[in-house]
């Protein structure tokens, strides 16, 4: 396994990325009645984001040479 | 039409299905062609994560909260991203030592303990119990249900017979069989099922698809799409709540504790550690599924929220069960295959976990509670057994049946009183014990094995206490005055407000006190005691796994001596015979082709056995075992501190340079003292030829004095002139002698003088002197008296050079004895085959510090400057040479005041007869005087 440090790294600031958006206080900035193309804000967000989050995962470890 | 037939059928074909692909899995991993070799389905064995819990249980809890059943799934995603930290670890580290379970591996962290390993394996079996139970509780309902298909009807539990007559019993011995039959056909070093594997990865497969397909059905078939759903029930006031966050459905310290909680519970389920680290075939294949698994989780939960609207919008009166809307809803939409293929799919969610779980659970009770136990006990005399693995199988198996009537029995008790969630949260919170001991193991060294066998037991005690035993008295099982009023009646231990704490929800309370007790007494304990040589070495292993060369591990630890016979002996009564024997072939094989008999019982065979072994049994009972077929040499704590100590290197490198500049200093002091003593010499040869100089200016400055004198004064008169010229000649004569002196010690002390060696009796040469020295004895009115014995032997010498030794001494006594009344003895004797000559006289004796001196090189005793010297000062050092050439020695007895001896010794003549004296006068002592 070719680790790159760097990777790693990547990873960690991203986890820390994901508590912070899947945690209070972020998460209530989203709770409330309104909605976002018909979706429920709050439901919308939470997807949006761990979409977002894994797409950023994928982005880190698959990248690769650098 | 969907009949119990046509059900049954469908199972039971799904279950062959699987057992096809399970078989055609080990098929190909047998002729080396493994199909799960990539990390697809790797990812997909990891979604095993998702049970009924999720199917079904999902849907009920966001019936109820909300947007509440996503921290379950968004704290693995969180720790996916800590993988490629902690999970690789774990798996070198696991395949570095053979670890196969959770147990094992925390008992091997800590220094391959019996005690912990069995502690760990309890809490996982007594901790997952409830889970199981959760599994049993969903197959039984959700056939329960499909069963009355077109009605919907919730079961009536009420009344339903224990055991025999109990639809869910005969579900928990099927589950049992399939999982013997998946997991237990064989015994394998690594614990790897390459075919169950593959199945799981499928039911994986079957589970999403039938939940999207569900899904999809809801959404899009009953409904038009997210936003007509989203549009409906923002309509219903009571269900507006469930979309926000915040306030009755549950809040942000419930969302974050449940977040935590599922980090670890992703880490450390026994069916995770299993599929995640045991199962691993690469550890590449973890890259991918660090996105790939979360994606998973992701897909399945989209469509949970829309179908727990839709059942509930749809069952407005609350008569059905939210937890079973994944099945109810395709069946009250009269769509018998979508129903059909919802009950399988939730059966193989189901089914997937307790395989998984069984057999994780199974292989520690095995390995680290009853083999130890067995192994101890030895009256069974195991240790004699030729072939142990028909045992370990059995037990095993029995282990999976007791396991799933320990789950059945808990879903009997207590399943009735809680929601899928809620159960499996309970076992969340158990394994969730776990992590400490086990992130602590790997990234402290510090941890002990003590900290962690007390951090595990005081959290699973207060697991126990806040959230079992409660889920017990909620089902009546224990008296409700339990929660309500506490242990005894005691307020302060209400185990759900423990020590008064409110405000929180069971789990979040229950994570709270366990994770305070279990850390706290992990990191106290640890931090208070030093760890055993075993331990240390462990921890060295476990937490610088990745800083190792593979090969070396774990061997470097090990001194000892073993034979390769008893070592395969050893491993052919639990692996069997043929399987010994290849692993040991393969060995020898890796190790540059060496055939079986050649191979040498070296340390690394003797890890690898272990390591095979500790597949099989574990790794303490393997630590055991070897060590009863192996001489092992304790390792000492100095010694694994020195082998590990990186800084044992710096030092011992320091301790050399000390040493080196130890030797270049004293090397320093032997130049330095050697120049000194050079520049001594060169001062002591200055000082002598100063010393000859003065010595031979002063007769010639009176010589040359008394001669200008006799030259400017021609009319001199003639007695005057003969005072003079008897002077100029005297001082010549001193002169002369004193040049003499000097050559003679020249040549002496060069080696190059000549020696004429004789036969000498010594009478003779003192008789000679004595008449050389009278004039000046008589001259200087010293009586002189001389006690020479009657017979004497003859000695080897050069007679001139002893009568020059004997004038010296006979000279300087004369001239240091006492006035008026000077007397000096001479005495010849024997002794010890030599012959001593003393001479004695009466004068003013040599102070202690002068008698060395004397004997240098012109030094005179007294002060040379105000008084005349009364000699070269070159006699006594002339004549200490000339005894010690003849291999005697010259030296001084003197006391202050009462006179000087000098004597000498000489050896006598080898064979020398006595020559008797034929002068009556020697006889006695002769008197010579004025």
């Amino acid at each position: 396994m070719i680790r790159s440090s760097v990777t790693g790294q990547r990873l960690a600031a991203l986890f820390l990325l994901g508590c912070l958006l899947f945690n209070y206080p972020l998460l209530s900035l989203f709770t409330g009645r309104s909605e976002i193309f018909g979706i429920p804000l709050l439901y919308a967000y939470v997807f949006a984001a761990w979409a977002l989050f894994i797409g950023l995962m994928a982005l880190a470890v698959e990248k690769r040479g650098d | 039409m969907l009949t119990g037939s046509t059900i049954v059928l469908a199972s039971f074909a799904y279950v062959g299905l699987l057992f096809a692909i399970a078989y055609y899995g080990d098929k190909r991993a047998d002729a080396g062609r493994s199909i799960i070799a990539n990390p697809y389905i790797y990812a997909l064995s990891l979604a095993v994560y998702c049970t009924s819990w999720t199917f079904y249980g999902s849907v009920g809890r966001a019936a109820t909260s909300g947007i509440g059943f996503l921290p379950i799934y968004l704290g693995p995603t969180l720790m996916a991203a800590l993988w490629w930290y902690v999970m690789l670890k774990i798996i070198r580290i696991s395949k570095a030592n053979r670890i196969t379970s959770i147990a094992d591996f925390i008992a091997s962290r800590y220094g391959k303990s019996h005690m912990l390993g069995g502690l760990v394996t309890i809490i996982a079996v007594i901790g997952v119990v409830p889970y199981i139970a959760l599994q049993l509780k969903a197959i039984s309902t959700s056939f329960s249900i499909i069963l009355k298909y077109p009605e919907v009807v919730m079961p009536d539990k009420a009344g339903a017979p224990l055991f025999l007559g109990d639809n869910t019993f005969y579900i928990a011995m099927l589950l049992a069989a399939f999982t013997i039959l998946f997991g237990t056909r064989h015994l394998d070093a690594t614990e790897r099922h390459e075919g169950l594997v593959a199945a799981i990865a499928f039911e994986s497969v079957v589970k999403l698809l039938a939940f999207m397909a569900v899904g999809l059905f809801v959404t899009f078939g009953m409904y038009g799409g997210f936003t007509d759903i989203f549009d409906r029930a923002t309509e219903i006031p009571h269900l507006t709540a469930l979309l926000m966050l915040g306030g009755e459905s549950g809040n942000y310290t419930t969302w974050a504790s449940l977040t935590f909680l599922s980090m670890l519970a992703i880490m450390f389920l026994p069916r995770q550690f299993q599929v995640a680290v045991v199962e691993n075939v690469d550890e590449r294949h973890l890259n991918k599924a660090i996105w790939l698994f979360p994606l998973y989780l992701l897909a399945i939960n989209v469509f949970v929220l829309p179908i727990a609207l839709g059942g509930l919008m749809h069952f407005p009166n609350g008569g059905v069960d939210a937890d079973t809307f994944v099945l109810t809803l395709p069946m009250a939409q009269q769509q018998p295959l979508l129903a059909l293929l919802a009950f399988i799919g939730g059966l193989s969610a189901a089914t997937g976990m307790v395989i998984v779980e069984t057999i994780a659970l199974s292989t520690m009770a095995c390995n680290d509670l009853v083999m130890p136990v067995l192994l101890r006990m030895k009256w069974l005399r195991l240790n004699e057994q030729p072939d142990l693995s028909r045992l370990l199988l059995g037990i095993r198996r029995g282990a999976i049946v007791v396991i799933l009537v320990l789950g059945y029995i808990y879903f009997y008790l207590a399943g009735e009183a809680y929601a899928l969630v809620s159960i499996g949260l309970i076992s969340f919170s158990a394994v969730a014990q776990f992590g400490p001991a086990i992130i602590g193991g790997i990234f402290w060294k510090g941890g002990t094995r003590t900290g962690a066998a007390w951090g595990l037991s005081a959290g699973f005690l207060v697991w126990l206490y806040t959230l079992l035993l409660p889920s017990f008295a909620k089902s009546g099982w224990l008296p409700i005055t339990f929660l309500s009023q506490g242990m005894f009646g005691i307020d302060l231990l209400k185990p759900q407000q423990l020590f008064g704490l409110h405000g929180l929800d069971d789990i979040t309370h229950c994570l709270f006190w366990s994770m305070l007790a279990n850390i706290g007494c992990y990191a106290g304990i640890s931090l208070l005691q030093r760890s055993s040589a075993a331990e240390h070495s462990q921890a060295t292993l476990f937490v610088d796994v990745l800083k190792q060369s593979s090969a070396a591990a774990g061997s470097r630890f090990w001194r000892g001596s073993a034979s390769v016979d008893d070592l395969l002996a050893l491993l052919s009564r639990f692996l069997g015979p043929e399987r010994a024997r290849d692993a040991f072939t393969v060995y020898a094989g890796s190790r540059g082709g060496k055939t079986l008999q050649a191979l040498a019982a070296d340390a690394d065979l003797v890890h690898y056995a272990e390591s095979l072994l500790a597949g099989t049994i574990g790794s303490a009972s393997a630590r055991a075992m070897i060590a009863s077929v192996v001489r092992e040499e304790p390792l000492g704590i100095d010694e694994v501190m020195t082998i590990i100590d990186e800084a044992s290197q710096v030092l011992a490198y320091s301790r050399q340079l000390e040493q080196k500049s130890h030797e270049l200093e004293s090397a320093t002091n032997e130049l330095r003292s050697a120049n000194q003593r050079l520049q001594e010499l060169d001062r002591l040869k200055d000082d002598f030829i100063s010393t000859v100089t003065h010595e031979l200016r002063t007769p010639l400055t009176s010589i040359r004095a008394f001669s200008e004198i006799l030259n400017d004064n021609p009319q001199l008169d003639p007695a005057q002139r003969s005072k003079f010229l008897g002077i100029v000649i005297k001082e010549s004569e001193r002169l002369t002698r004193l040049i003499n002196q000097v050559l003679d010690l020249a040549k002496i002390e060069s080696g190059s003088a000549e020696w004429h060696s004789g036969d000498i009796d010594m009478r003779e040469v003192l008789e000679d002197s004595v008449t050389a020295v009278s004039q000046i004895f008589r001259d200087q009115n010293v009586m002189l008296n001389i006690n020479v014995p009657e017979a004497l032997p003859l000695i080897a010498a050069d007679r001139d050079r002893l009568m020059q030794v004997m004038l010296n001494l006979l000279s300087n006594a004369a001239k240091f004895c006492e006035r008026p009344d000077g007397r000096v003895n001479v005495t010849l004797a024997q002794e010890d085959g030599t012959l001593r000559v003393d001479v004695a006289d009466n004068g003013i004796g040599i102070s202690p510090a002068d008698q060395e001196i004397i004997f240098d090189k012109f030094r005179q005793v007294g002060d040379t400057l105000t008084q005349k010297p009364k000699g070269s000062g070159l006699g006594l050092a002339i004549s200490r040479e000339i005894i010690s050439h003849f291999g005697g020695r010259l030296w001084v007895t003197s006391a202050v005041g009462t006179g000087s001896t000098f004597s000498f010794t000489l050896p006598i003549k080898a064979g020398s007869k006595f020559q008797v004296s034929n002068q009556s006068a020697k006889s006695k002592p002769g008197r010579i005087s004025t």
